[in-house]
Order: C-alpha cells, then structure tokens, then sequence
C-alpha cells in the first residue's frame, strides 16, 4: 500500500488534469475502512477515466493515509489543499477524522465529501461539507426500531466508545428512540476505542449482571470483535447490535463465531440482487480480488457524485462545484439513490445484516 | 455477590498481565537502575512472533501432541524475544553505559519508538486476528462464575515466572551476580563479576518475560498491532512503580493491584473515568508510600 501511495504521488500531473484529494484510513485499527473505500474510489475514477474524464479532462487523485489517528487528517487535507490545490475532497469513513478535516476544507472552500462519515455534525462544519451515506440520527434509530420490532427486545444494555464521535452519537439517538417507544436501558457503560482498551470483562460482568434481552455496542469492528467474545466468554447469549462500524470482514476474523448472530445496520449487502450491485460486487472483486463490504460502494458513489456534480457545474471552481453538489437529486449509486437535502446530508436506506463467518445476510432493509 | 467475585477474576487476569510484564520492567531497573522503555513493544514483538510461529509450528502437532506444539511456540517466541532483548541492549545501551542515565533513558525511548514504526512497516499497522494457539472456553463447574482457559494460563504463568525468578535471584550464582551489580557495580566487577554477560542476561530474561506475556495477551485479546504494547507498558510501568521499583514481588503485587482497581471502576457506572480513577489511587498510594509498596526507600548520599 506504502509502495503504490508513492507511485500514484509520483506519476506526473499534467496541467489539463483536475487533481482531487482523498485522506482515508489506510493504516492503523480502522485500516480495512481506508482500504475498502479508496477502493472504491479507485474502481469509479477507473470508470470516469476510461469514459473519458469530465469536461473533457482526465482526473487524478492523490491519496492520504491518516494512520487512523487524531492529528493526521488536519495535516493530510492541509498539505491536499495548500501543496497539491486540490479541486475537491473525498473523506473519510470515520466521523472523528473527517470533523478534523472539514473546517480546513470549509476554510479553504475547497468542497469535502465524505462516504461514509454518519455522525450528524460532520456536515453542520459548513455549507462546503457534503457526504453520500445516511446520518447517526437516522441509523440509530433503525437498530432501535429493530431490537423492538424484529428482535421484540425491550431490555438494552449499551456499551459505548467514548473516544469515538460516531459512538457516542449514535448510542444518544439509539436510546432517544429506544425510551420513547417503551424500551428500558438496563445499563450503560463505555471503554476507550481506537486499540487503547482490549479487556471489556469489566463492563460486560456488570452489563451481564442488569440482564439484557440485547447489547448495542456502536463502536469499531476491531472492538465488537473482541467484545463479543469476551461476552460470550463470560457466557452472555444475547445478540450484540451495531452500526455501519461493524461493517468490515476483520470483524469475523477477530470475534469468530462468537460474533455470528448478532447483527448491524450499515449502507448496502453484497448479497443484495439489484443488479447495479450486482455489477459493482462483480468488477470489485475482478479487480481487487476481495468481497466488497459496506465501505468500498460510498468510497465509489462519493467519487462519481462528486464526479457529476464537476461535470453539472462545468467548471473546477470551487463554489459552482459545491453549487452542484447541493443539487444532486435521484442519482443512482450502488448504494441506494442519494439526493443530497439542505442540510448535505443523503436521504437513503439502511439494510440490517445478520453477522456469519460465511457472509453476512441481509435481514431487513429500513426506509428513512 | 457474584458479580463481585466475577469482578475479582476479571481483575485478577488482567493484573496477571501487568504483573508479567511489570517484572521485567523491574528486573532490569534492579540492576542497572535505568528504565527500559522498550519492554512494552518487545512484549509487542512476543504477540507477532506468536502470530507468525503457531500456523508454522501448530499443523505438525495435532491430537495428543497439541502441548507440545503449544510449548515450541510459547518457547520459540521467548527465544526469539531475548535475542531481541540482548541485541537491543548490545547495540542501544551497552555503548552508553558510562553516561548520564538521562542519555540512555532518552534512547530507550527512541528504541521503543523504532520497534513500533519498523513493526508497522514489517507487519503492517493494521489489527491482526490472533490464531487460537488454545482452545479459550470457560471452564465448567464454576457455578455462576466463568472462568476462561486463558484467564487461568495467564495467572498460573505469572505466578509460575514469579517464583522462578525469585529462585533465580535469590538462590543462583548468577542471581548473586545481579544482586551485587545492582548493589555495586564498581565493587562487583572486581570481584570477578563479568559485567557484560549479566547485563546481557538480565535482559535475555526480561525480554523472554515480555515474549510469554506477549503472546497470553493475544490469546486473551486476539487482534494484534504494532502499537498495541504502548498501553499495557505504560501500566505495567505504574504496576512496578505501584509494587517498588527493582522488587519482584513489588511488581506482581503492584500489577494485581492496578488490575483489580480498573476492573472495578470499569465495570462500574463511572467506567468512563476508569483510567483516571484507577490512576488518581495510585496517586494516593504513591503520596503514603512514594518508593512504592515494597520499595525500600534509598538515601542519596551527596
């Protein structure tokens, strides 16, 4: 990955070429997020370049590893935006990081457009700040509604990251919902995410102790992983829920069965029969030789709106590029169709998979 | 009630680790009374040995045969950590011996940053699922309580490496040998003590300590990173400062404790301040006994 960062950084821009940037998580706990959608990323700009660029001109990326750590997206996005005079910004998936890059995208007004970036407040940062997925308000919701509805559990236990943005916005509207409509919260703990805590056996003894029907843990996959088989260790049998953060094949490598059956919102199944999906789940893995999850769809429906609206605006102009942005409507991404609404956010819908080593099923799709 | 005693094992096992990797922490500042900064990434290093040994190792000894597999992993790996060990102190230490110990403090630290930025180049910075070396289920007949394999392999370790060592220290000529460095290394030196190879050995030792500990904890918490030794250091640091620095038993006292601490506030509603918690009582210890539990307090002379 190192090596082809440095190749892609080194290949020569000609000056008809409109550069974008992308940072993403390419290394550290979050790595498979970074991967997955700068793949993503990578298939449509293969797409829009084969057809010829937009506006008659090729586009070229140069991509940012941040580490997955807090510091590196302010110094990816500064160094994209003030060495590299990007046009445009594509990132991140984690919502902590891309809250630290937004307002140097606002500043610069240097439009951002986020995949997968679901914490509420990322596009509050300003009205350059854009982003292709549904939001925590929304998502937390669906799991609520689920571990009512499908899952006819009342009694939820929530098991926080406190360091992570994402978390802790949606373990708020998860519970808002959940209150609202009968549920009882029957515990809340939190741990430190990120690979700071590894011994959950703490939290869960006393979670265990409250007797759920259910755990909501919206963290990372890294920690639900480990979580679940702790909790199980300790012989929890409930389903763990989770959100889009789940989404990612370490998930089963690190919990192992113990993690099967519990179940996640996120943005798309590979197994969904739509064939646009079924198109993009093929050329995925002729290319990268690897199943597609949640993240790799947003990095690439990112990159052809942000495509289209260059195209719509007719000009790499910052302003008239976010006027376009604004304007999407009814584009049909791998995703789901996104109309960005006045807040920039994309209005779609959420499918629930049910966590397998063999491939995750598809259990509901939720409507906003 | 039962979740009480839950609590205690939990904490217990946790303490199990930070004692484990506290006592090389200890061992080394006991003789050469220098902090080695870098013992939490050769503990890292210990987890990626483990990581990349047991599917070399483990398919040639199925059945009954398993132990034995396990044994060559859990022993090539404290190998492979001492060697570490030995090198690190060969080539970063040994050339500063005669300066100021903040010379050699400061290289510590740089050592631990290489091992963990040339483990991210080497092994990737991503997290890596563990391999099962053993199987980890909970032991049955325990009532309401779980106990887990590995929660108990941990411990029996622990205490198995603690009286070793004491044996070591206390009862062999080489143990003497770091008794009288630690005491006077002048004085040592002309008695005959050959500076080098017991330095070299203290060690070989401690790093083969971080190895074996290295590898439970990933049996336990089995995604692994090159960073993932920065955390656990730092508390097992606090765990033989906690226990007195430079005593054996001071660290695995001092680990237990701090284990038993940060389960207890973990799994209370105040979790969120775990850390801080955790932190703010050994503070309190510190300010009633500031060389620790089993320290003895030194008188510098000027």
């Amino acid at each position: 990955m190192a090596f082809s960062l440095v190749l892609a950084a080194a290949l020569p821009i000609s000056a008809q070429d409109i550069v974008l940037g992308q940072y993403a998580s390419l290394t550290g706990s979050e790595a498979t997020f970074g991967i997955n959608s700068s793949n993503g990323v990578a298939l449509a700009l293969e797409e829009v370049n084969s057809k010829g660029g937009v506006l008659g001109r090729k586009i070229k990326i140069i991509t940012e590893d941040d580490q997955s750590k807090p510091g590196q997206p302010s110094a990816a996005v500064k160094k994209l935006i003030s060495s590299d005079k990007v046009t445009a910004v594509l990132g991140e998936i984690a919502s902590s990081r891309s809250l630290e890059a937004a307002p140097i995208c606002q500043e610069a007004k240097v439009p951002m457009v986020s995949p997968g970036a679901t914490n509420a407040r990322v596009t509050e940062v300003g009205d350059y700040i854009f982003r292709v997925c549904f939001i925590d308000p929304f998502q937390g919701t669906v799991m609520a509604k689920f571990a009512l509805d499908n899952l006819k559990a009342t009694k939820v236990a929530i098991l926080t990251d406190v360091r992570n943005d994402y978390s802790v916005g949606l373990t708020q509207y998860f519970k808002e919902y959940f209150e609202a409509h009968g549920g009882k919260i029957v515990a809340e703990r939190s741990f430190s995410g990120g690979g700071t805590d590894r011994d959950f056996r703490a939290q869960l003894t006393s979670i265990k102790a409250s007797q759920p029907e259910a755990i909501f843990v919206p963290g990372y996959y890294t920690e639900a992983g480990l979580i679940a088989k702790q909790a199980r260790s300790l012989g929890i049998k409930v389903p763990l829920l989770g959100g889009d953060g789940w989404d990612s094949p370490k998930l089963s490598e690190i919990g192992g069965t113990a993690i099967d059956g519990s179940y996640f919102s996120t943005h798309f199944s590979p197994k969904d029969e739509n064939p646009k999906v079924q198109d993009f789940v093929k050329r995925y893995q002729a290319k990268f030789n690897a199943m597609p999850d949640g993240m790799a769809p947003l990095g690439y429906d990112a990159m052809m709106v942000l495509a289209q609206a260059i195209t719509t605006a007719g000009s790499t102009d910052g302003s008239k590029i976010r006027d376009a942005l604004a304007a999407v409507k009814d584009f049909e991404g791998v995703t789901g169709k996104i109309t960005i609404d006045p807040k920039r956010n994309a209005t779609k819908s959420a499918v629930v998979l049910k966590v397998s080593g063999k491939g995750n099923d598809f259990v509901a799709s939720v409507a906003p | 009630m039962m979740q009480f005693w839950q609590q205690v094992i939990n904490g217990l096992s946790l303490g199990a680790f930070y004692a484990l990797i506290a006592l090389g922490y200890t061992m080394v500042y006991g003789v050469l009374r220098f902090i080695n900064f870098a013992h939490g990434d050769v503990f890292m290093l210990g987890a990626f040995s483990g990581y990349y040994l047991t599917p070399r190792v483990l398919p040639h000894f199925t059945g009954a045969m398993a132990p034995v597999g396990v044994a060559i992993v859990l022993v090539g790996t404290m190998a492979i950590c001492a060697i570490v060990g030995m090198l690190i102190e060969r080539l970063a230490y040994r050339p500063l011996r005669r300066m100021p110990k903040l010379t050699v403090l400061i290289t510590a630290i740089g050592v631990s940053l290489f091992l963990e930025y040339a483990g991210q180049f080497v092994f990737g910075a991503d997290p890596k699922a563990f391999p099962e070396l053993v199987p980890d289920r909970a032991l049955e007949n325990t009532g309401p309580l779980t106990i887990t394999t590995t929660q108990i392999a941990a411990f029996v370790v622990t205490l198995l490496l603690l009286v070793g060592l004491t044996y070591v220290v206390k009862r062999t000529k080489l143990g003497m040998a770091m008794r009288a460095l630690s005491n006077n290394s002048t004085a040592a030196a002309l008695m005959g003590v050959n500076i080098d190879t017991v330095i070299s050995f203290t060690f070989g030792l401690g790093s083969a300590l971080a190895g074996a500990a290295g590898i439970l904890y990933a049996l336990s918490y089995p995604s692994i990173d090159p960073l993932m030794g920065v955390l656990p250091g730092i508390k097992a640091f606090v765990a033989a400062v906690l226990g007195g620095i430079g005593s054996i038993p001071g660290a695995a006292v001092g680990g237990i404790i701090l284990g038993v601490v940060e389960t207890f506030v973990g799994g209370s509603p105040f979790s969120t301040y775990r850390d801080a918690i955790a932190f703010a009582i050994l503070i309190i210890i510190l300010l009633f006994r500031p060389a620790g539990l089993f320290g003895k307090m030194q008188v510098e002379k000027v």
